[in-house]
């Protein structure tokens, strides 16, 4: 729920993170402000989950910082994140949804209608009483968005969330997400998909073996990349 | 219960004695269970969920506890409950209620071990959103317990199964007074030592029906919450 204080700017200041001896995220220097979605790009292995992860205080960097609104610490609830496959918890769409909201601390008796609300948002009501692990891959991933974003958070980190989804799922969800940021919501979104890139993204920060390669709006990117990677990547040609 | 007649008949002519054996002994074990699992489930999960010193060492012992040899447990219990023993004082040996605490102790391992390798399993998929949605350790332990629901049910029946069945603590600590600590399963051991073998494998029987009615209800049940809930 949103209050006062603000989680964002999201900054990474000299952050890297590793695993043994690999690197997976190298010396990462940004800041991110509210505004138009950032897409996080990259090929397969580049950082973006870790990335997405790091936001989301799922993990601590080895080294340097990340500081949320200025805090070394999350508030709690203002930020929700979507995985690549959603967890559907073992009982209804309808209660899955009041969970989330019950876990972020809506009153108790607020929580069905904004549950109501936010499963037609997404266009699920009608499956409101169905068992969620029943549903498809799509239906499944727009519960999980219905879930996150009930919680109304100001931040919603998703990482390849149609990355096994069918088009038309794809653009059910992605107009989901549009309709998100329309309405204040920050988005940040990890895609190796170029068009889905072109349809969302505000800005890009395009990502490879660990290190922010370039960051620029999405028009830039896609017609002045300004280094050899990003102008390959655009270009459709394989970057490893 | 005239030694000459079968258990059929016994049975079917409604005969007092051998319902109440049966009744004291579900009661006896269903209790059992039911205490297993108010100690059981929290302990597994909690094993489950936190990383301590000695953790490993506690999984292992709890695991090998699966398999507690009844005798041992009863004599324990009987030590503990007796006249001169610690617990003496209450004066509950040769009691219902010492069968059901023993029963306990053998399934109390059961529960827990299983809870928590199902916990842990259900964990490592959950992990990520429970974190991501700001659930505290308490409401993890409850949602974890929730989830695995369907599978925890297996381990009640493996608990009430190793409780129904034994007969190894239930006649030390409670003594097998007719009328009063006896059960199908001291009763079969009984009547078998007289030669009364046609009476103690209509016991046999029984306890085996009852069992797999048992079990066979908790299946119904397993199936129908899992087509309402997946």
């Amino acid at each position: 729920m949103r209050d006062i204080s603000s989680d964002l700017p999201v900054r990474f200041e000299g952050v890297s993170l590793r695993a043994g001896t690999t690197t997976i995220l190298d010396r990462l220097n940004f800041s991110i402000p509210p505004g138009t979605p950032t897409l996080i790009v990259g090929p397969n292995g580049s950082g973006k989950t870790s990335l997405l992860r790091l936001c989301m205080g799922l993990s601590t960097p080895s080294e340097g910082r990340i500081t949320w609104g200025g805090r070394n610490a999350l508030g709690p609830g203002r930020l929700a994140m979507l995985f690549q496959r959603p967890v559907m918890l073992r009982r209804s769409v309808a209660d899955n949804v009041i969970y989330g909201l019950a876990k972020a601390g809506l009153p108790r008796k607020l929580r069905v209608a904004r549950m109501e609300e936010a499963l037609a948002r997404v266009g699920l009501l009608e499956l409101a009483s169905r068992p969620a692990r029943r549903l498809s891959g799509g239906e499944q991933q727009r519960v999980a968005l219905a879930r996150a974003l009930a919680r109304e958070p100001e931040l919603l980190l998703l990482d390849e969330p149609t990355a096994n989804l069918d088009p038309a799922a794809t653009r059910a969800v992605e107009e989901i997400i549009l309709m998100a940021a329309q309405s204040g919501i920050k988005i940040v979104m990890a895609s190796h998909d170029l068009g889905q890139v072109r349809r969302l993204a505000g800005e890009v920060m395009f990502l490879v073996r660990g290190r922010l390669c370039e960051r620029a709006s999405a028009a830039d990117f896609f017609d002045h990349p300004s280094t050899g990677e990003a102008a390959s990547f655009v270009r459709g040609d394989l970057v490893i | 219960m005239p030694d000459s007649m079968t258990a059929w008949e016994l049975i079917i002519s409604g005969d007092a004695t051998l319902y109440a054996i049966v009744r004291l002994s579900l009661a006896v074990s269903l209790s059992a269970v039911a205490i297993a699992v108010v100690i059981g489930l929290p302990l597994g999960a909690l094993l489950a969920l936190t990383r301590f010193r000695g953790r490993t060492a506690l999984i292992v012992l709890l695991n090998g506890f699966m398999g507690l040899p009844p005798v041992v447990v009863g004599l324990t219990v009987f030590l503990l409950l007796s006249r001169s023993g610690p617990l003496g004082v209450f004066g509950i040996l040769f009691t219902p209620l010492a069968m059901v605490i023993a029963q306990a102790l053998l399934v109390v391992p059961i529960i827990a071990a299983l809870t928590r390798q199902t916990i842990e399993d259900l964990w490592h998929e959950y992990r990520d959103e429970l974190t991501a949605m700001n659930v505290g350790a308490g409401g993890r332990m409850a949602t974890l317990l929730w989830d695995s629901r369907f599978s925890l049910i297996t381990a009640l029946l493996a608990g009430f199964g190793r409780a129904a069945a034994e007969v190894g603590t239930v006649m030390i600590v409670g003594g097998n007074i007719d009328g009063f600590t006896r059960t199908m399963t001291t009763t079969i051991a009984l009547e078998t030592s007289k030669g009364n073998l046609p009476l103690a494998m209509g016991l046999g029987l029984i306890l085996i029906v009852l069992i797999l009615m048992i079990n066979a209800a908790a299946w119904g049940v397993r199936v129908w919450s899992e087509q309402r809930a997946g």
